[in-house]
Parts: C-alpha cells; structure tokens; sequence
C-alpha cells in the first residue's frame, strides 16, 4: 500500500529557518527533491556556512552528522542536522560528493561534537573528512576490509538486497547462512589474501599515535615520558565492553581517547535490509534501558514520513511509557553511578526495585519486560491491561512520589556522592553545548534544553512540567538532575492519567508492509540520555535506503574526553557514570 | 554409583558414631563445594547482562544459589557468563578472559545471540555464536532470557557438575591443557585453527 505523499506539510526542519540561498547566493541551494529539505552546500563552502549558522543565525548545537550512499546517482552525501538551544526548529543542510573518493572538509573546528560522527561516517562509508583531527575508524577496527555501510559492500550472510528473503517466503525454505559461505562462518576474505603471507599490522597503532605522548626532558636531564592506561572493554566501571585509553602524567590524565565498536551489531546494515517494521524490535536493543522512548522515535520519524498520527489514547499511553522509561533508566544509571563511587550495591537494589515494577507494567501490556517491541506506525501494538493501568495508578500517585523522596534522603547527602561528585567532571555550558552534549548532562551544565520543550513533539505540549538544570555542571549536578527528572516524569504520568480518553490505539488496520512515499525524515525525542533522533531515507521501496540512528550516549561521549583532562583516573569511572551510556547505543 | 549405593557404604558403623559421622564420596564432597560456590566474571556484554545484574539483585537473588559473589577478575572466576552479542572485535577478548580463568572453568552462553548470532545474526560484525571459539557447558535460550530463566541455566550447570567426576575431568590430568588460539583481526576475524582451510578456498569455492 502507498500512502498519499503527506510533504504539502512542511517538513519541521524547513519552517521558521532562514533563507540561506539569499544569504550566501550561489553557494547554497535548497534542496529541491521531491520529499526532502534543507539545503544543499557547495563543499567548498561547507566550513563557511557553518560558521555562519552557528554565529549569525544562533544555530549553536550539531545535533548529527551521517553520509547516505546514493548509489544510483553515484554519489555520497554528508548530512548535518543543527539546532538552536534556545528552542525552535532545526536546520538540514547537506553535502555532496562523488562516490569514489569521497572529500568533505571536517567540520570538527566548528562544531567539535562532530569528532566522532565523523570518525563514524569515515569508517562505515569511507567519506574523508579533510582537516579533521584524528580521522580513524571507530567501530570497526583498523585494517578491516571494506566499508560495510556503502550499498554495495555486502557483509558475508548476504542473501538478497531487502527482507523478506525470497527463498524464506512465500515458500518458507529456511536455511543457516553458515551452510552457504565457503568457510562455514560470517567471514569473507580479499580475493588475493593469503593468510601466511599476510603481515598482521597491530590495530592499535594508530590508536596509541594519536595519543601523542610527549618526551620531555627536565632540567637536571631526566627523560620522561606519559603512561598509557588501557580501561576496558572487560572492566566492571564501563558499563558494558567500552574502553578507554590515558595518557597519564604522573597521575594526572593528559589526553583520554574513548575506543569503542566492541558491541557493534550493525544496526543500519541490517536496518536497511528489514522492511520498516521489522526494524521496530532492533530499536529496543539499541539502548536496552530504555526501550519504550526508542519506538518512540523510530514511530515518530516514520510517521512523520507516511503524514499519519496515532489518535488520542496512544498518544497517552505513548507519553505514560516513554515516561515510565525514563524512571526505569534513570534508576539504572544512578544505582550504577553510586556503585562506581563505591556506594556499593545498596542504592542499586533499592533502585533495581522499582526497575523491576516498572518492567511488570511492560511485561503485562507489551508481553516481554525488556524488549517490548509495542509502537506501531500510527499507533501502539495494544492498550494497556487494565490490570496493568492500575498497577501504573498505583506506582504514578502513591509508590514512586514516596520512593523517590526516600532516595533523595538516603542517597543526595552521602558523603561518598558529594566528596567524589562536587567539583568533578565540570563541564561548562560553552563546552556542553560545543560537544553537541544532549540529556541531562546538557542539562547539567545549566543549559535548559529538553526537546519536550524546545520542540515539543506528541503530546507534550499538553502537560506542565520543570526542566530541572544545574548550576556547576559537575557530577552531582547531573546525579540530582536525573533525580529531578524522575520526580517530573512521576508529575507528567499523573497528568496524561487523568486526561487520558477511551478510544483506539491504532489508526487504519496493523500494516506489516507498505510503502511511505520517496524522501527523508529526521525524528527525535527526549530520550533518557538526551536527543535519541532517526533519519531516514525512502526510495518508495518497503525497505529504508538509509536507517540512521542518531545515539545520545554515543554523541555525549565526544565530551567526555575533555572532561577527564586534569582529573585523576579513579574519576573518569564516577564522570563516565554520570554520561550514563549504554553500549547497544554507542556502538549500534 | 546409584544415589542408593552411595548413600550405604557397605560396611558397619558403631552405634555410637552412628548420627555423628557422614560418610560421601570425594567427588560428591567436592562437587558440592564447587557447584555451591561457583563466581562468575563480573562482565557484561549486552542486553542480556541487564538481566543478570537484576537476577543478581534482590527479587531474584542468585547468592540462593552461591553465585552472587561475581569477579571482575578472570584469575579469580569459575564461570564466564557470555551475556550478549560475540561481536569479531570482541571475540580475541573473550577467548583471552577464557584462557586466563584458572580451571575447572564452565562457559554459559546467555540468550539467543551467545549461542548462535540472535538477531543480529547476519551483521558483518557479529560472531555466529560463541561456541564457535569456546566449549560452552549450558545454552540458555530468550532474548534476553528472564531472570527465572537464566537460573534454570544455572541450576542446569550445577547439575552438570554434580555429575563430574574427579577421576575424568580433563583438568587433572598429566597432559595440560592447550590455551585456545587467539582470533586475529585481520581484514576480517581469523580462526588461527582455520588458517589452511582460507588458504585452500579456491579448492573450494570451485
Ligand atoms: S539475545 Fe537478545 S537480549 Fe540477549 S544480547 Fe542478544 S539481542 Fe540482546
């Protein structure tokens, strides 16, 4: 089924942005595709046109950076999303470039927050960022052969271009991949390589060069040189299979370079084969605390890409999820923090409580207690159990107001949290905003952007509520946001219970297969770790050209390196905390 | 040995002692000392780790089991739970953490994805189950499996070591053991074992 093209609607990054092509004539030119937005810069332009928006026109956050293979045109295409963290709509605007040897002047001198999305596109597309700084892969290792998210690359279990496999279906011959590679397992090798003639490189070269440790020599002719502490991926502090590498001076951190890509499970490569809705339950594994606000996003941006809106029910029951969510992560994330300052386990299992409650509610509506897998396009999959809303009542107007008022006595005057949080990990707002930081460690740092106001996207604008920001943008800070926010998500629950109709969950009948017309969509939401964003590209086909997922923890991370500078390396484990990252997200 | 045999050891015991003295096999002894207190490495690799953490924490409470007592250290661990996606980058790790647990040793794989790929099954990056580089004892099926679950995997390993025997378990024997060879990040993951079957491939590819 194809749905009515819905692009007569202007598209949110479109309105209320300045006219560019008047401002640097010839330079830039809208975007004038059928179904797309923003403009198109001319690469030579690209850092000049930047600086302009980030100076003249206040566009002061780059929110994501990813490339898009057009194959068929033969081109590549860098695509940057920026927005004011005064609030308003935000402005797309994009390079392009040929497909064999792609250039694109880095835009990390003005936006330093796109270190790493660069990285990532290099890597994945193998677009060069001319003049970036430390231009490495960073989810694949070094020497790997290929980029595996340009369109004709094809990963070792390649059977077809799109799902549903034809040999799966209609017929249903199922098979292993194994039985079909040459060697039995998901590997592919170079035509020519030969493994005994081959000298492995060490992946890690690059790594360590980049760290630039320094010699120097003291007066009285004493050599020294920095040492090199590698943390992770096996580490109890990382919070999963992160790693980072320090340079130390003494024991004061000098540099500090995050290596990640230890948990990439190829969420676009395998996004762009799924049919849109089979892309639903891989949402859920991207960040795997906060499952509900990842269908969130993903709903969003492929609504906003077929014009439909869910009706009034789901648009409650979505809010009451995404809310409970956030409760459920952020009980996590503090638990987890108190626990890498040495608070050892006791906040955590109070806090892991109230997570479990939580996951009862999604576990009676959406039938699994992590991987709930329950928007639909145009709705969610089904209404809440009553059994389950009162459950929710229960935890919205008597349990968690208490809980939380508990926590806040038993944890927020713990002398282990303020020696170790105050003063700590200071990320000023400047540097928070320059490292596109988003989530409560934005927040933190004093800067009042939540997309649920800046922005407002669902139902938002319907409830009260208080961004909570802080003064010091320590850690603490961001210790007593996420406290705060909890006490908000509780306020906002109790209000969308109260207004909440009867009615139906789901627009149309449940589609398992259609077509949104031809174009791109950029969607986000306020995730618990800051602007969890989707852009997608249709070619009208049932299954996404491009599936990008734009990851809070992975975007936070390019601050965090900065932040460690001048600190000991027992914080970097209390400031990494404080992030809040979750692998599945980092790495995709 | 019937459970009956082992209980009646075949010979008189003076009344007086009788009630005071057990009498056991060394293996039971010793399997029960171990499959009471087995720790598991402190590691998490995925989704499924969120699981663990919360069988670990008060609702589920594995230290019922003796195995609450988790290590960060390999040196220090009996049992690496293999919670989440093997991805290629990750693998040479896994298989050093393995080689460096000091025996005896088991290998739980938890969830779909440890024990042959899960979802993610046909990314580029992702091992087709761990069992493909280590000798996993239990496969725990779910994804990720709940919390009952992943304690009846366990409950499933400690009846897998009531029944060794000390006689026959490969870790006392003369011979030592052969670390497992370390997978090389080359232009993609390379098996050291499967070294002469990539160079022979054109044999078998035609
Ligand atoms: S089996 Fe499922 S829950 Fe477990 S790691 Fe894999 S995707 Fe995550």
């Amino acid at each position: 089924m194809t749905t009515a093209a819905p692009h007569d609607v202007p598209h949110t990054v479109q309105a209320g942005t300045p006219d560019l092509a008047a401002r640097f004539p010839g330079l830039v030119a809208p975007d004038e595709r059928s179904g797309y937005s923003g403009w198109i810069v001319t690469a030579d332009h690209l850092v000049q046109v930047a600086t302009a928006l980030r100076d003249e026109f206040g566009y002061d956050l780059l929110s994501s950076v990813t490339g898009v293979d057009y194959l068929p045109e033969g081109k590549m295409e860098v695509v940057y999303h920026a927005f004011k963290t005064t609030g308003g709509p935000g402005i797309c605007f994009k390079v392009q470039t040929g497909r064999d040897d792609p250039q694109v002047p880095s835009l990390v001198s003005v936006y330093p927050g796109a270190e790493l999305q660069e990285r990532e596109a290099w890597d994945l597309l193998g677009i060069k960022f001319t003049g970036h700084p430390d231009l490495r892969r960073i989810l694949m290792w070094e020497g790997f052969n290929g980029h595996p998210l340009r369109k004709d690359w094809q990963e070792p279990y390649y059977e077809d271009e799109a799902k549903p496999f034809k040999s799966r279906s209609p017929e249903g011959h199922v098979y292993r991949f194994e039985d079909r590679n040459p060697f039995g397992d998901n590997v592919r090798y170079p035509e020519d390589f030969d493994p005994e003639k081959w000298t492995p490189e060490n992946p890690e070269d690059l790594l360590y060069k980049s760290l630039k440790t320094y010699q120097a020599e003291s007066p009285d002719g004493i050599e020294t040189d920095h040492i090199v502490v590698n943390m992770g991926p096996q580490h109890p502090s990382t919070h999963g299979v992160f790693r980072f590498v320090v340079a130390l001076d003494g024991e004061k951190i000098v540099n500090l370079k995050p290596v990640m890509g230890y948990l990439h499970r190829n969420h676009e490569k395998i996004g762009e084969r799924n049919t849109y809705l089979m892309n639903m339950p891989y949402t859920d594994r991207l960040d795997y605390l906060s499952p509900m606000s990842n269908n969130f996003a993903y709903a969003l941006t492929v609504e906003k890409l077929m014009g439909i809106t869910p009706p009034e029910r789901a648009e409650y029951i979505r809010v009451i999820m995404a809310e409970l969510t956030r409760i459920a992560n952020h009980c996590m994330c503090i638990g987890s923090l108190l626990n890498d300052l040495g608070a050892f386990f006791t906040p955590m299992i109070y806090l892991l409580e109230e997570r479990d409650l939580i996951l009862d509610v999604f576990e009676a509506t959406a039938g699994s207690r992590m991987m709930v897998n329950y928007f639909r396009f145009g709705g969610v999959a089904r209404d809440i159990p009553e059994d389950a809303l009162e459950k929710i009542k229960g935890l919205a107007f008597e349990r968690l107001p208490r809980i939380l008022d508990e926590m806040d006595r038993l944890m927020s005057e713990n002398e282990i949290l303020r020696a170790r949080g105050i003063g700590q990990g200071v990320l000023t707002a400047e540097d928070a905003i320059r490292y596109s930081a988003t989530g409560p460690l934005l927040r933190g740092s004093g800067v009042p952007y939540d997309i649920r106001r800046a922005d407002p996207y669902s139902i938002y604008d319907r409830f009260e509520f208080d961004i909570p920001v802080g003064k010091n943008g320590d850690i603490y800070d961001r210790y007593i946001i996420r406290l705060e926010e909890m006490r908000q998500s509780v306020r906002i629950i109790q209000q969308a219970l109260k207004q909440m109709p009867e009615g139906p969950v789901m627009v149309g009948k449940p589609q398992y297969q259609f077509r949104p017309p031809v174009g791109e969509s950029y969607g986000r939401v306020e995730g618990p770790k800051g602007e969890l964003g989707f852009y997608i590209v249709s070619n009208g086909k049932p299954t996404p050209w491009r599936y990008h997922v734009r990851a809070p923890s992975f975007i936070n991370l390019t601050a965090f390196g900065p932040m460690c500078v001048g600190q000991k390396v027992a914080d970097t484990v209390a400031i990494l905390g404080s992030i809040d990252i979750v692998l599945g997200e980092v790495d995709r | 040995m019937s459970e009956n045999e082992l209980n009646s050891p075949g010979y008189d015991i003076p009344p007086e002692l009788q009630g005071q003295v057990a009498i056991t096999t060394l293996d039971r002894l010793y399997n029960w000392g171990r499959r009471s207190s087995v720790w598991p490495l402190m590691f998490g690799l995925a989704c499924c780790a969120i699981e663990m953490i919360v069988s670990q924490a008060s609702r589920y409470d594995l230290s019922r089991f003796g195995m609450e007592v988790m290590r960060p250290s390999p040196r220090q661990s009996d049992l690496l739970l293999i919670s989440g996606t093997v991805t290629k980058k990750m693998v040479p790790l896994l298989v050093r953490l393995y080689n460096q647990m000091p025996e005896p040793k088991y290998v739980v794989a938890m969830g779909a994805c440890a024990s042959g790929g899960g979802p993610f099954k046909e990314g580029y990056n992702v091992v087709s189950g761990i069992d493909r580089y280590l000798p996993v004892d239990v496969y725990i099926p779910g994804c990720p499996p709940t919390p009952q679950a992943l304690i009846n995997g366990l409950i499933r390993l400690q009846e897998k070591i009531d029944k060794q025997s000390i006689k026959q378990v490969p870790w006392y024997r003369k011979e030592p053991i052969e670390a497992i060879p370390i997978p090389i990040l080359g232009p993609d993951l390379i098996d050291p074992r499967k070294i002469p079957q990539i160079k022979n491939r054109k044999a078998q590819e035609g």
